[in-house]
């Protein structure tokens, strides 16, 4: 059906817009404003206490997540800050650690453990298990060939010089100790931290 | 309290609209205050990162010009961006001033003061002066309006961006995602008198180190602000960034809406109102048969072409 307007109607419906126009001008709007205040984005979210990854200064975060750990979801970390409760940072992060929602996100960011073959120039997917033995493997064969025990003016030093160790920097006191233990009980000399790369 | 629940009743203002927002019961919220103490200030920028995140904003990755300022400019999707000034004092010795720029909520916002759009722009009763995008017409009145020139058009969707103090954490009892992210303490957040009081303390204790004319960049010229500047040379903001030293609204904006608008609704009320007497008293137009015919006549055969 084709809608037919005469001209008599036209100019009617014309009138009838300019009025309705010029109401809202003057201020009669009959559409009502509400407030324009976003939804709360936090609400309803788990929230995880945790360390910023990046520097020595170790700062809290406070990471909140969507989901309920149920066994059909996977859970979606959404946003991310600073941890009040927190005696180092209380609260307060730095631009890199105010941006760790999209460290997390990141495409380029390291999921599973990967090996690159002596040669090759590709790296490949290995399980976690895989990566440990071979770690373990490597660090035996090394340490049986090159474990030192006494310098050349008859000291004993029972070190280890051809390995090295890096470790993290968001770590507690507990795991620290622990690090440094199992380090230099294998006689290890050259450990270094993150916070200092 | 300084924020309270959502409520639409917590509007003192709202633009393009001459219908009093209900606001009886603002009772006891007291105004909010974002205090930037540029003094304290190292330019690391988290407060604009913390602001991006919270925000849900990602602008695009710009080129490097030269200058520390990342972006270059305030854009719909960075509310906040800092300035970096080389300023040289009297000494002779070179003073780096780093001022985070972003909407300064004044208490006589002139961008609501220009916004045609009923609703489009509200002001709460703690100060916040937000944008209601879901009302924006994108008619870039309130970049006009504004004396800080602050507000951007999206080429997205046409609609204008500006900080909102976080309104919807303020709301919630917390305080902005920048004011919370800030290491050095610089930017803080409280009720206005609260701050006004750290601000004078900072303020003596800058005097006492030397920076005589430090003071507080409270523009009266705008009615105030919710968001208050520290300066180490309060006589000067120009160097700043160009702060305004006397930021007003632009007459412009006064005389198209103190004046010329009321004006313009009276005179198309008062046509109306002459069409409608006119009515009453003379009645419709009348139409001679002969036109009554030959419009008929007319109508018929545009009916028989289609």
């Amino acid at each position: 059906m084709t809608l037919r307007v005469t001209r008599r109607q036209f100019f009617k419906l014309g009138a009838a817009g300019m009025a309705t126009s010029s109401m809202a001008m003057m201020g009669f709007a009959p559409e009502p404003t509400v407030a324009s205040i976003r939804h709360f984005k936090l609400t309803g979210a788990k929230i995880t206490r945790s360390n910023c990854t990046y520097c020595s200064v170790g700062c809290g975060v406070l990471i909140y997540s969507r989901g309920d750990a149920a066994i059909n979801n996977i859970d979606d970390i959404y946003h991310i800050e600073g941890d009040p409760d927190h005696p180092v940072s209380r609260g307060s992060l730095c631009p890199k650690g105010s941006g760790l929602l999209d460290y997390i996100r990141s495409e380029s960011r390291l999921r599973y453990p990967m090996v690159r073959e002596p040669g090759s120039d590709e790296w490949q997917r290995i399980t976690w298990d895989d990566a440990l033995s071979r770690i373990a493997r490597h660090m035996k064969d090394d340490r049986d060939a090159n474990f030192v025990t006494e310098n050349q003016a008859g000291h004993t030093v029972n070190h280890w010089t051809t390995t090295g160790f890096l470790a993290a920097s968001a770590s507690s006191n507990e795991t620290a100790y622990l690090t440094h233990k199992m380090v230099r009980s294998l006689g290890m000399v050259a450990f270094d931290n993150q916070a200092r790369v | 309290m300084r924020g309270g629940q959502i409520n639409l009743q917590d509007i003192i203002a709202r633009s393009a609209t001459t219908v009093p927002s209900p606001q009886v019961r603002d009772g006891g919220i007291d105004p909010v205050t974002k205090l930037i103490d540029v003094s304290r200030c190292i330019g690391c920028k988290a407060c604009q990162v913390a602001c991006s995140e919270w925000n849900d904003l990602r602008d695009d990755v710009g080129e490097c010009v030269g200058v520390y300022d990342n972006p270059l400019d305030l854009t719909p999707d960075s509310f906040q961006v800092m300035r970096f000034n080389e300023y040289e004092n009297e000494q002779g010795n070179l003073e780096w001033l780093i001022r985070k720029d972003n909407c300064m909520h004044c208490a006589e916002p002139g961008c609501l003061e220009a916004c045609p759009a009923p609703g489009a722009i509200v002001q709460y009763a703690n100060g916040i002066v937000d944008f209601n995008s879901e009302h924006c017409i994108g008619c870039g009145y309130c970049v006009a309006g504004c004396p800080f020139d602050i507000p951007r058009i999206s080429k997205k969707d046409s609609k204008a961006y500006k900080c909102t103090l976080c309104s919807d954490r303020v709301f919630h009892g917390l305080e902005p995602a920048c004011v919370k992210s800030c290491p050095t303490g610089s930017i803080m957040f409280g009720t206005k008198e609260d701050m006004l009081d750290l601000a004078e303390t900072r303020t003596n204790f800058l005097k006492s180190r030397g920076y005589e004319n430090a003071g507080i960049y409270d523009p009266e010229g705008v009615g105030g602000t919710h968001v208050v500047y520290v300066l180490q040379h309060a006589d000067k903001p120009e160097i700043y960034n160009d702060l305004p030293k006397d930021p007003r609204i632009s007459p412009m904006v006064d005389a198209w809406k103190g004046v010329t608008k009321p004006l313009m609704s009276a005179a198309v009320g008062l046509a109306a109102l002459t069409g409608f007497f006119h009515y009453v008293t003379a009645g419709p137009k009348e139409i001679s048969a002969e036109d009554e015919e030959a419009v008929r006549a007319d109508e018929s055969s545009e009916e028989e072409r289609q």
